[in-house]
């Protein structure tokens, strides 16, 4: 009969040789498993506080973007009645989505009916699929009019994805500033685009020509227009990157049609 | 005594960057500020520390056949944890360091020590020399550290030193110094100075060049 008292065993295993098959086998099942509870232990136990880090982060970001946009400052300073609301948009509607709030959002986003898959032509942001619902900000004047949005905008550069904030002054046809959240570029090269010299030139760039077809761009090298911003040298990739994210998401398959109902008065 | 020698050895007579020129390409990446250059090596020095314990304790057990794996895995969950915790309290930090710190797992330093030492000591013996050899890294990383970020933004640890242009005083910040090519010139330069003071160091000439070809007549 096998004997199965475990002491026994284990000292079976480790008297036999080193080279044996059954010894192998055990001592890489053994590691990896250690190891791999080892990993799994550390993500869980930290993951609340990781959360919690990236949350605030955002928070600063937004804050940070708000206050670096020209003129901004003065006006939420001299009048009480600025407000910045938080409201989630449906983008298959270009409207204000019914029945989710902020709080409810992440639930929303798990069910796949709230994303639309994108064709390799619309897909030029490389994301895969876009969600429907986005949470925006409007900050509004004293007449309840919108005086700016901030908009979360995402693609993939070099090293990874890049998150980013935009935000777009009254008229819905200038940039008033954009903020970069997160991004996994080449630290010195890509990297530079959170770099505050570099993200603030897009302040005042205009977004779309007369046609209505989205002209903001990183530029080749300097820049030309009044749609494009200097380039990062040794940054194609990233340069590149990040022209294919803000035409996407300002374009018809991102903002775009939300964009027009802001302009026209509908929110 | 042993153990000392085995902790100070790597620091200078035998450093792993400057002698052995291994890890070199963290230390281009990392060393743009100080601070980064710190928790660079503070992530580091816990990572061999740990591992070489680990192997050194399973070592006489260790199949030779899978013992490389096995060390690899071994590291690289062990930078996975270092990397989360720098996610969970040194947010920043482990923002500016992006993906270097996952990098740690393939950084030669770590291996060569863990199969050429950690796997034929005992745990002790095996700790301290990775302590050492963590040192020797952290020495250099630190040195860069220091003058990339004195040269090259005129601070130390964000406090300034020299006043910059900017801010009204007269210093120009130099920003080769922040690119990496600077950090190749520094080493360069380091590597150089150690060797011509301690000339022990210099490698022999492993073989002479000949001229290119004889005269014919």
């Amino acid at each position: 009969m096998a004997d199965l008292n475990p002491i026994r065993l284990w000292r079976q295993l480790l008297s036999q040789p080193n080279e044996s098959r059954a010894k192998t086998l055990a001592v890489a099942f053994l590691v990896s498993t250690l190891c791999a509870v080892m990993v799994t232990a550390a993500t869980v136990v930290l993951r609340p506080i990781q959360v919690q880090n990236r949350a605030m982060e955002q928070q600063t970001r937004l804050e940070g973007l708000l206050s670096e946009i020209p003129g901004l400052k003065d006006l939420l300073g001299s009048s009480e009645e600025m407000t910045l609301s938080t409201v989630v948009v449906d983008l298959r509607r270009a409207r204000a989505a019914k029945d989710v709030t902020p709080e409810t959002l992440e639930s929303a986003l798990a069910d796949s009916r709230n994303w639309t898959p994108l064709t390799p032509q619309e897909d030029i942001a490389n994301l895969g699929s876009r969600a429907d619902l986005k949470q925006i900000y409007l900050l509004r004047g004293p007449g309840n009019e919108v005086g700016l949005v901030v908009l979360p905008v995402s693609g993939t550069g070099y090293g990874g994805p890049i998150e980013a904030m935009i935000a777009i002054g009254a008229d819905m046809s200038r940039v008033a500033g954009l903020a970069v959240l997160s991004h996994n570029e080449t630290p010195g090269l890509g990297g530079r685009i959170s770099e505050p010299a570099w993200r603030q030139q897009f302040t005042d760039k205009s977004i779309r020509d007369s046609t209505g077809g989205v002209r903001l761009a990183v530029a080749r090298g300097r820049a030309t227009t009044e749609f494009e911003v200097d380039a990062i040298t040794g940054a194609t990739r990233t340069n590149n990157a990040i022209t294919r994210m803000l035409q996407f998401w300002l374009g018809p398959n991102g903002y775009g049609p939300l964009l027009d109902a802001i302009g026209r008065g509908d929110f | 005594m042993k153990l000392w020698a085995q902790v100070t050895d790597p620091i200078l007579h035998q450093n792993p960057v400057t002698l052995q020129i291994l890890g070199i390409c963290s230390a281009l990446a990392v060393t743009t500020t100080l601070a980064a250059a710190l928790t660079m090596s503070a992530a580091l020095t816990a990572v061999i520390i740990a591992a070489s314990g680990i192997i050194s304790l399973i070592r006489t057990h260790l199949p030779s056949s899978i013992r490389l794996i096995v060390q690899i895995i071994i590291v690289a969950s062990l930078v996975i944890v270092v990397d989360q915790f720098l996610q969970a309290f040194f947010y920043e930090m482990s923002q500016r360091l992006s993906v270097f710190v996952s990098l740690i797992a393939t950084n030669c330093v770590v291996l060569g020590r863990t199969e050429s030492f950690a796997l034929h000591n005992r745990p002790l013996p095996a700790m301290a020399d990775a302590l050492g050899n963590g040192l020797g890294y952290s020495a250099v990383l630190i040195i860069l550290g220091t003058m990339r970020e004195l040269f090259g933004r005129g601070t130390i640890m964000d406090i300034p030193v020299l006043p910059t242009i900017e801010q009204g005083g007269w210093f120009e910040p130099m920003n080769l110094m922040l690119l990496a090519p600077s950090a190749f010139f520094l080493l360069g330069g380091l590597v150089w100075a150690i060797r011509s003071w301690r000339t022990e160091q210099v490698e022999k000439l492993e073989y002479k060049l000949a001229p290119a070809e004889e005269p014919r007549r």
